[in-house]
């Protein structure tokens, strides 16, 4: 637990829509799927998770839709709208394009300057 | 279109709030099992996995706030949410609603009827076309309103100033259409009136300046709205109608638009009709004669670009030409202007002065309620502190708490506004149609509109944010951990908080009210058991004007005393006077009184005023004057006879030093005829001091003319009788209209009449009395929030005192001792500042004194009858306080 890394502002909002990029998933699913494709290096507060997928449903960057979940209980089940998509491709480009900066940034020896 | 969406939208979400409620719980309820379900596999007990689940997953509470918002998102669904939540909440206290309701009612209420009567009479002035440049001339230092048409004549020529100067003059008539004749209120102005006020006919057309030519020239009415709709039923076809006014024939020219009532705010004529024609329509027989000050008002636009200060200079330089010119008629012409809606300085002043002083006691009397509603509200968040630690705890923020208990203090404050609104309108309805005197056409016209509407609203609103925050802090300060863990704990409050001081303030001036409601209540029922100087006790009044049956002045003396004879006729009547103007009646004449020695009787040289009755030879036995000394008059009293007077010790005393000196003195006054004139006068008799005009006033000298020396139309005859009065009224009737089937008379008790005169007390009184009623339902709410709020606190430590065996008295005593010692302290400044308060009222209230017995042992009586009133549930709660339960429970 103690090596996972705070989530920085804004960054839950990126990392849904990624999980659910990949095939839609109920809230749990999401949270697990986060966990995996990070490597579990990633502190999500588990009810924070669902404030943020309303606020994206209420955006029109996710659709939501109740259906059965793999041990047969009812859950809401979330996918990608169009616009998500497409906000996901903004948002991945300008996060890369950050981390690029700021690795290039902290990566600068002496002898360049 | 698209609003309307928006709305369905909204209405639909509201709708189906709680199914969306219960798909945000299930969802959750499924993360966590599912949650569940993998710390189980993982090799952990279901139980122990289910809490390391909920835990993992955080506060609920304020996961479920912030979904709420972040689906909804908007301020109206959260808005909703709370008022649900609300609703709820206050259908579980009905007693607390309850009360809050109508104290914001009550307060709320207050303010809107002041509001409504301000609104509709000083917000909006006057319903004639440009109202503000409209003023009435007033003169000298009495600001007199009143003038002589020739002095009227050289205002209006002379003057370049206004657009125009209007006069009229307020009659009373007699009308006959062809059936039986009545009394109507004429105004009688000059020709140039509705242009002068740009006033349109609603109907026919209006009399102009160019009808005027010389004295009764224009035999034409215009009726008022009102009179036309009650009398002649809308017909249109009244225009060129001809009928009877004071037995003259009178074509009636058209019908004035509804809303145009005169000048006058409250009083609301009949009919108008052109000044020149006023000896036919109130007997007035020369309109030449400069001395004769009988125009009731002057008034017109000032000119555009004319300041006020510009049109005082111009009157002015016109008034000291004509007190140069003539110097025996006209005295101090220096000139004010002022708003004619209430006779100008006469009322004006005063109905602002008092219009004021109800703003700011219904403004206290708001803040008081807000300052109780606040005290309950506490209550119920010490009350409800448990759950709020509760809600804290699970994770809902401290806004969110406030939020919700603002939502109710406004739910709140909306209800009691909209109750005290209704309340009010009700209230102003029947004061609308409300007619405070059989006789006068007086009106109190007051509708609320959307103005009014409003600032309740505001009112409202801004109440309900006021006392809702109240329990701020406490809410800000709760320690959830601290309250759940060991239950509200109430540190006894030693020191005098602002609370404390509000309440005390507010006792005290519910004791204020209340002794000032019961001095003002003794002072009347005294002044009604008061020597008058004359006895209202078994008697009748007839009031008329032979004028209205068109007597002309050489037959009024002729005609009165038939009318004396034929009524001391009816059996059972023991005598029977008659007097141009009784005390106490509509106001009586007065007029200038000189020394014997003065020659010249300009109003400067008076020695003094005096009000001045024409009587009868058996006025003062018929109306119980108590004669002191000399004689009264017979009716050998005549025109041919020497001039003589009977006056009152007052008159006796200013002019003659003593009673003694004045039987056989004499002095001088302006014949009551022909004012031109002076008449040297010799006084026959002493009468006793009466009460004249007012009930408050100081002993005035009066005087009493024989009828056929000072002869008039004005007719009142008191009929005294051995038995009850009001048995005589039809004989009274047919006895007149044997004489006369056209002269419209008035009858009521001698007793009835002093209506008029008590009704500024009685007013002041009930007034008092209904702010006083308030008052104390306010302190009742205010000390019962305060003891609640203090039993509450301490219920624990109430348990555990009737656990160690405390008794009832020291229960009580610990729970209670507080609120009452406040009780008390404003109680006792209260009854002081009512005592010095009463002083003022002396003013409106004959012989109010607060030196009584009676009333200081009312109001401390009432007082602490509010105190047990208030004390009394929060007691019984403090009483039946078990501990065995209290202490299981904590």
């Amino acid at each position: 637990m103690t090596d996972q890394a705070q989530l920085l502002p804004g960054t839950l909002d990126l990392l849904i829509l990624k999980a659910v990029s990949l095939g839609p998933l109920h809230g749990y699913g999401v949270l697990l799927r986060i966990g995996q494709i990070s490597g579990k290096a990633l502190l999500i507060e588990q009810g924070a998770l669902y404030p943020a997928l309303f606020r994206l449903v209420r955006q029109g960057l996710l659709k939501a839709s109740w259906g059965t979940s793999e041990n047969n209980r009812r859950a809401k089940f979330y996918e990608l709208t169009t616009a998500g998509r497409k906000r996901l491709r903004e948002e991945t480009e300008g996060w890369n394009r950050l981390a690029t900066a700021i690795g290039s940034a902290l990566a600068a020896q002496p002898e360049e300057v | 279109m698209k609003l309307l969406a928006y709305f369905r939208s909204l209405a639909a979400k509201l709708l189906h709030r709680s199914e969306f409620d219960e798909e945000v719980e299930e969802e959750l309820r499924t993360h966590i099992q599912s949650r569940t379900d993998d710390l189980e596999r993982s090799g952990l007990g279901r139980a122990e996995a289910e809490r390391r689940a909920r835990i993992e997953f955080g506060a609920q509470e304020r996961f479920k706030e912030e979904i709420q918002d972040a689906a909804g998102g908007n301020f109206i669904d959260t808005l909703m949410q709370d008022l649900r939540v609300s609703l709820r909440a206050l259908r579980k206290s009905p007693g607390f609603l309850t009360v809050a309701v109508l104290t914001l009612a009550l307060g709320i209420g207050a303010n809107a009827v002041v509001f409504s009567v301000i609104n509709a009479f000083i917000l909006h002035p006057l319903n004639v076309p440009d109202a503000e440049s409209l003023y009435q001339l007033e003169r000298g230092k009495d600001k007199a309103g009143n003038y002589s048409y020739p002095d009227y004549l050289d205002l209006r020529d002379r003057n370049r100033s206004f657009d125009g100067l209007a006069a009229y003059d307020i009659a009373g008539a007699g009308l006959d259409t062809g059936k039986n004749p009545s009394r109507v209120w004429v105004i009688a102005a000059t020709g140039n009136y509705f242009d002068t006020l740009c006033i349109q006919p609603y109907l026919g057309q209006f009399f102009h300046a160019s009808d005027e030519r010389g004295p009764n020239s224009a035999p034409y009415i215009v009726l008022s709205y009102e009179y036309w709709h009650t009398h002649f039923q809308d017909d249109r076809g009244v225009v060129g109608r001809v009928v009877q006014l004071n037995k003259r024939p009178f074509t009636i020219l058209g019908v004035a638009p509804p809303e145009f009532h005169g000048v006058l705010m409250f009083f609301h004529p009949d009919m108008f009709a052109p000044l020149v024609n006023a000896e036919q329509i109130e007997g007035v027989t020369d309109l030449n004669v400069r001395a004769k000050r009988w125009l009731f008002m002057v008034m017109g636009h000032l000119k555009p670009g004319v300041t006020r200060a510009q049109a005082l200079a111009d009157l002015n330089s016109i008034g000291s030409h004509l007190e140069k010119t003539y110097p025996k008629e006209d005295g101090d012409m220096k000139f004010a202007l002022a708003r004619p809606s209430f006779y100008g300085d006469y009322l004006g002043p005063a109905v602002q002065a008092f219009l004021t002083g109800l703003l700011l006691l219904a403004g206290l009397i708001l803040l008081a309620a807000c300052a109780n509603l606040g005290s309950l509200f506490a209550v119920r968040a010490a009350d409800s502190s448990r759950e709020v630690a509760l809600r804290l705890a699970l994770g809902s923020s401290r806004r969110r708490i406030l939020r919700q208990v603002f939502t109710e203090a406004v739910l709140i404050s909306l209800m009691g506004g909209a109750v005290g609104l209704w309340g009010s309108v009700l209230l102003l309805r029947a004061l609308s149609v409300w007619q405070p005197f059989a006789r006068w056409p007086i009106h109190v016209p007051v509708n609320p509109d959307a103005t009014v509407y409003l600032v309740a609203l505001f009112l409202a609103l801004v109440s309900g944010f006021l006392f809702g925050a109240v329990p701020v802090r406490q809410i800000l300060r709760t320690n959830a951990y601290e309250i759940v863990k060991l239950g509200s704990t109430g540190t006894v409050r030693q020191k005098i908080t602002a609370r404390d001081l509000l309440l005390v303030v507010q006792i005290a001036i519910c004791a204020v009210l209340v002794t000032s409601s019961m001095v003002a209540v003794r002072g009347l029922v005294r002044s009604l058991r008061n020597n008058f100087g004359f006895d209202p006790q078994n008697a009748m009044l007839i009031d008329t004007d032979l004028g209205m049956s068109g007597y002309k002045i050489d037959n009024f003396p002729e005609m009165q005393k038939r009318m004396i004879d034929a009524l001391q006729a009816i059996p059972g009547v023991e005598s029977v006077g008659l007097a141009d103007q009784v005390p106490l009646g509509d106001g009586p004449n007065g007029a200038s009184i000189f020394n014997d020695k003065t020659v010249d009787l300009r109003p400067a040289n008076a020695a003094a005023d005096s009000f001045v009755f024409s009587i009868s030879p058996d006025y003062f036995r018929a109306d119980g004057v108590a004669l002191l000394s000399g004689r009264t008059f017979t009716w050998h009293d005549d025109q041919k006879a020497p001039r003589v007077a009977v006056v009152n010790q007052e008159f006796a005393r200013r002019i003659f030093g003593s009673v003694t000196n004045a039987i056989g003195g004499y002095y001088k006054m302006r014949d009551r005829e022909h004012p031109q004139d002076a008449d040297r006068i010799h006084v026959v008799g002493v009468v006793e001091d009466g009460k004249y005009a007012s009930l408050t006033e100081k002993p005035t000298p009066a005087m009493f003319l024989p009828l056929s020396q000072a002869r008039t139309g004005s007719t009142w005859l008191v009929v005294r009788s051995r038995r009850d009065p009001l048995q005589l009224g039809p004989a009274i009737r047919s006895t007149v209209r044997d004489l006369d089937a056209g002269l419209p008379i008035y009858i009521q008790t001698r007793y009835k009449e002093l209506d008029t005169i008590l009704f500024g007390a009685r007013m002041a009184t009930m007034a008092l009395g209904v702010l006083g009623v308030m008052g104390a339902m306010l302190a009742i709410t205010g000390i019962f929030g305060m003891a609640a709020y203090s039993v509450s606190k301490r219920l624990r430590e109430l348990g555990i005192r009737i656990a160690l065996g405390a008794e009832r008295k020291q229960v009580l005593q610990a729970a209670l001792g507080r609120a009452l010692k406040l009780l008390a302290l404003g109680s006792a400044a209260g009854l002081l500042l009512g005592i010095l308060a009463s002083r003022v009222l002396a003013f409106i209230v004959y012989s109010a004194t607060p030196r009584d017995p009676l009333v200081l042992a009312g109001v401390v009586l009432a007082m602490s009858f509010l105190g047990l009133l208030a004390t009394w549930i929060p007691a019984q709660r403090a009483l039946s306080v078990d501990p065995l339960i209290l202490l299981r429970e904590e």
